[in-house]
């Protein structure tokens, strides 16, 4: 019993080693701007620089419309499929997954093709239209995530007969979705509009080709740039993804309790 | 003229035809029971009558006014249901309220509707908690006074207490209906428990596969059961094997003893074989004055239930089930007594 367990704690020791020693020299690198001294020089100059705030500021601002986008695109998607048409489900699951296979790069490139200045829908013609072809472009990514996620909340409640009790009182499809099915799977939603916010932050490929100003191409530049900003960037993308998980597991604290009880 | 009045009404799902041109009639604050096994299409007329499905044809009236092609938040019915669908994310104040909040009431007004409806639950002082800090059966009492706040029409009750314990079942079954006689509402309530719809309906709607086999009060239901379903779904029945004597005299040999029933099929004749049934509590054991047949049989099994006694009786080739009172002077009867039994030839019924 007790060599099994030692085994256990090593298989556990070698693979946290795994992930922390190199996210501990990075942090221990991150560190040595200053010669001969640990300092948080590299912070500073990251957090003092101009471009870091506002194509942060920008990558914040798109991440939470892409949410609320995907929101009002899935929520509703998700629960007439489940109630009304159970039978295109499958259909639902292989469209989500399709910007898994699909590269962002195939996509960016039939966005350019499709939406370019000289088109008939001209949406890189500006600044606005591009930040919206970006946010289209994001909530498609976000789709697997966001579909599994409210997916996931609405098989915790009995949606049909929950609907079914409120339509009874009186309630219509917006009153019923709006009061009812959104609380009730309000923590599925905000865990996959962290995921959502996360890939967002990070992205490159898409905002890049669009030429927008946002935090993934602007990480890219400093990474080739300089030498310890990226580190201490690299450590302060850690610290918001992680920031972005652990909301998800307090609010999983406040999920709907099941409350099917006979006696 | 009829509260609820239900016309011809068919439901088709695909290929199945699960109700099969239904009428029933109804008077205002009648508690209505459509009793029957799986399967039998109660549900669906309920659910035709809440709305929630499209009857393939027919027509449901209620009050006067046609509600067939009405969608279920315009029909002002309340309903439970079998599973409480309670609104997880409100606590039970706001689910009570809830109907009323759509209605639009005023704040001050719905917090006293509210009020009044906890305490004709028994729930005073519940308002801040949330369902799953309730019990089943306060989960439905809970569910039960959303569903009458907004004063419906009518109330719906899908199963309710399929989903109770078996005490909680029958305590809120009478809680249930003696709300339901203090507020006057009309109320249809669907189960497959026999026993759950011959205590607190004033009228049973007995349905098999889609169709009505008889509508009536509980007693009639049991007492003159008008198809052989009717006889053995509600309540127990022993069937006898008889020997038709005179079919015009309605006389039967019945082990050997000539009987005159009640009645007989109009296809018996003379010295045809025709099953007779009875319920178990009219047969005795032993001699009792105004049995006018006896037989003698051995006791194949004894159930105690506590108050009553189910004995299982061969009598040649049939197999009885007697119930008699348990007596606390005496031990049970054992397996393998001989016994006699008696009935009285007028409690023989003829499906």
């Amino acid at each position: 019993m007790k060599t099994n367990r030692f085994w256990a704690w090593l298989t556990f020791a070698l693979g946290a080693a795994y992930f922390i020693v190199p996210l501990l020299a990075t942090f221990e690198f991150s560190l040595r701007m200053r010669r001969g001294t640990y300092s948080f020089d590299a912070y500073a100059s990251v957090f003092a620089d101009p471009y870091f705030v506002s194509s942060f500021g920008y990558s914040v601002v798109i991440g939470l419309v892409t949410i609320v986008v995907g929101v009002l695109v899935v929520v509703p998607a998700v629960y007439f499929v489940r109630l009304r048409m159970p039978w295109l489900r499958p259909f639902m699951e292989f469209i989500t997954l399709l910007p898994l296979v699909i590269p962002a790069l195939v996509l960016v490139y039939g966005y350019i093709r499709l939406y370019n200045s000289s088109s008939i829908i001209p949406f890189t013609g500006s600044a606005l239209g591009t930040d919206i072809l970006l946010t289209g472009a994001y909530v498609t990514l976000a789709l697997p995530y966001m579909y599994r996620a409210v997916d996931n909340g609405m098989r915790t409640i009995d949606i049909g007969t929950l609907t079914e009790a409120a339509q009874i009182m009186g309630a219509n499809q917006a009153q019923i979705i709006g009061r009812i099915i959104l609380p009730n799977i309000l923590v599925a939603i905000l865990s996959g509009a962290f995921l959502t916010f996360a890939i967002v932050i990070g992205e490159f490929t898409i905002a890049s080709l669009l030429n927008r100003p946002a935090f993934g191409p602007y990480l890219v530049g400093i990474g080739t740039n300089r030498a310890y900003e990226p580190a201490a960037l690299a450590i302060i993308s850690f610290i918001i993804t992680w920031g972005a998980m652990g909301m998800i597991n307090v609010l999983g604290r406040f999920a709907p309790r099941t409350s099917a009880r006979t006696d | 003229m009829a509260f609820l009045d239900v016309q011809n009404l068919t439901k088709t799902f695909g290929q199945t035809t699960v109700v099969k041109g239904v009428s029933f009639a109804f008077d205002k604050g009648e508690f209505i029971s459509l009793l029957g096994p799986s399967g039998c299409g109660k549900t669906t007329i309920l659910r035709m009558i809440a709305g929630f499905e499209r009857p393939t044809s027919g027509s449901i009236e209620v009050d006067g006014r046609d509600i067939t092609h009405l969608k279920p938040n315009q029909r002002q019915l309340g309903m439970v249901f079998q599973a409480y669908a309670l609104f997880p994310n409100l606590n039970v104040g706001d689910n009570i309220g809830f109907g009323l909040k759509i209605a639009g009431m005023p704040a001050e007004q719905r917090r006293a509707r509210i009020d009044e409806m906890l305490k004709l639950i028994g729930l005073a002082g519940f308002d801040k908690r949330y369902p799953y800090e309730l019990s089943g059966g306060q989960q439905q009492r809970v569910a039960l006074a959303r569903a009458i706040a907004p004063r419906p029409r009518m109330l719906l009750l899908d199963e309710p207490l399929s989903a109770l314990d078996a005490k909680i079942r029958v305590s809120l079954r009478e809680e249930i209906r003696a709300i339901q006689l203090d507020l006057g509402i009309t109320t249809v309530f669907v189960t497959h428990d026999q026993e759950e719809a011959l205590s607190i309906s004033d009228r049973i709607v007995v349905m098999n596969a889609g169709n009505i086999e008889q509508l009536g009060a509980p007693h009639e239901i049991y007492n003159k059961p008008a198809t052989r379903f009717v006889a053995t779904f509600v309540g127990q029945l022993n069937t006898i094997e008889a020997t038709v004597l005179d079919a015009a005299a309605r006389t039967v040999s019945i082990d050997g003893q000539a009987a005159t029933v009640p009645a007989l099929p109009a296809t018996a004749d003379n010295g045809s074989a025709v099953s007779l049934t009875l319920r178990p509590e009219v047969l005795s054991v032993g001699a009792r004055q105004g049995n006018d047949i006896t037989l003698s049989g051995t006791i194949a099994d004894v159930t105690f239930l506590g108050s009553v006694i189910r004995l299982r009786i061969t009598l040649g080739s049939n197999l009885l089930s007697l119930d008699t009172f348990n007596d606390q002077r005496t031990a049970p009867p054992a397996r393998g007594e001989k016994v006699t039994v008696s009935l009285a030839s007028k409690d023989l019924l003829v499906l």
